[in-house]
């Protein structure tokens, strides 16, 4: 992987605070009682079995679900702002359409989430450079997450929710998320994943969830 | 607003890029109208009479085939999901949606009319009609359209839904289109005009509702 220096980029600083916050999904009661805050520069690494709540906690912080009970407070952010348009968010639903080449899809989503880094520079970081001319239906499953990956550098925005971010990656990819994920920390970014597999992150500021079996 | 036009071009671009969308469109636009003079009979003056209301009708019908694509793909893929995430609000998007649909469906159908002028028998003052009555009608089509997509884009197997829904709601539509086309009093122009305009103003709104709606 080429070495890329990320700018020192400063994202604005953004709190999170959340407060007995309970889930239901149909009858079963998810989780309940969840207390955490995350302060610029933290990452929120949930954990637990399949079933466990992670990705309906991930969608309750993204605000597709309403909480069930308890309370999700954002501070740092404009009283009109959404909330929405300061995350990204990474699932196993890429959103990619087969028929666009790779620069295609980046330029879209550049323009859909606001302006950053070059196409080419996050295809590059991704692993993906060189490729920008490829119909992104040509990508394998890795590849595509790839490119997912690479939106989130080019609109740089203070707080991710990732969703199994190295499901489909190779080991290599692995390292790659995890200096991503350093990196965007290291700007003073929030960062929550949900996810099974140990990340290398040395020296960085986790705060550990785990999440037990459904009730 | 850089987002916006960039929705707009995507939709085209991926139109384009499936392989003839519009074109299969204008094609099941151009057979409907074929049809009718087969089971009505070769009275060319019958047939000129009728023409108007078997524009609109065929008109209509292709509008309601072209629906399912409006959200559906972009809900199963997350597309939907990230565009909530954008810069853009929702009511934005939809409305985005709205304008790409109608160039991508409506457009195409206007541009046809000629070749159905030439199935139906009628003259140069009865296509023009016919084409302005489109040209004022199809962007109520397209609202109403949109919202219908936008209600069912949820729905598993939702694809007839759509159009059940909508076609009551596009019955006022027809009713004005066909007597704008018929011509002589300017009245249900305006009246169309009038529906269109209502109908892509609050579209946006009640589509994005629909939407937030159908996400949970």
């Amino acid at each position: 992987m080429p070495n890329a220096h990320p700018k020192p980029l400063q994202l604005p600083p953004i709190r999170l605070a959340a407060a007995g916050l309970a889930a239901r999904r149909g009858e079963r009661l998810l989780f309940s009682g969840l207390d955490f805050t995350l302060a610029p520069g933290q990452l929120l690494l949930i954990t637990g079995p399949n079933g466990a709540g992670k990705t309906t906690l991930l969608r309750l912080v993204a605000g597709a679900l309403t909480p069930e009970d308890g309370t999700l407070v954002w501070q740092g952010i404009d009283e009109d702002a959404r909330p929405q348009a300061l995350m990204h968010l990474l699932s196993h639903r890429t959103a990619i359409k087969p028929r666009l080449t790779l620069s295609e899809d980046l330029a879209f989503w550049q323009a859909v989430n606001g302006p950053g880094p070059d196409a080419f520079e996050a295809l590059d970081r991704v692993g993906l450079g060189g490729l920008d001319w490829l119909e992104a239906g040509l990508l394998s499953a890795g590849q595509q997450r790839r490119l997912a990956l690479a939106r989130l550098i080019v609109s740089p925005r203070p707080v991710w929710l990732l969703d199994e971010p190295t499901a489909a990656l190779d080991a290599e990819g692995d390292a790659m998320v995890a200096a991503l994920l350093a990196d965007h920390l290291g700007q003073g970014g929030l960062a929550l994943c949900a996810t099974h597999l140990p990340l290398a992150l040395e020296g960085a500021d986790i705060v550990r969830l785990r999440l037990g079996a459904p009730r | 607003m850089t987002g916006f036009f960039a929705l707009i071009a995507r939709e085209i671009r991926l139109s384009t890029r499936r392989g003839g969308e519009a074109l299969t469109l204008v094609m099941f636009f151009v057979m409907v109208t074929a049809l009718f003079p087969f089971a009505v009979g070769p009275d060319r003056e019958l047939l000129a009479r009728l023409a108007p209301g078997i524009v609109w009708t065929s008109a209509l019908l292709a509008m309601l085939l072209g629906l399912d694509r409006i959200f559906r793909d972009d809900h199963a893929d997350g597309s939907l999901a990230l565009l909530n995430h954008g810069q853009l609000p929702l009511e934005a998007v939809v409305g985005a949606k709205v304008i790409a649909h109608w160039l991508l469906t409506a457009l195409p159908l206007i541009v046809a009319t000629p070749v159905l002028a030439v199935l139906l028998g009628m003259d140069v003052e009865g296509w023009g009609r016919s084409a302005l009555s489109l040209l004022c009608g199809t962007p109520a089509l397209t609202g109403l359209g949109v919202l219908g997509a936008a209600t069912t884009a949820g729905l598993r197997r939702g694809g007839l839904v759509a159009p059940i829904l909508i076609l009551p709601l596009a019955v006022p539509v027809l009713i004005f289109g066909v007597a704008a086309a018929e011509g002589g009093i300017l009245a249900p122009t305006l009246f169309l005009l009038a529906i269109s305009l209502l109908t892509c103003a609050l579209s946006p709104f009640l589509g994005a509702l629909a939407l937030r709606a159908g996400d949970d």
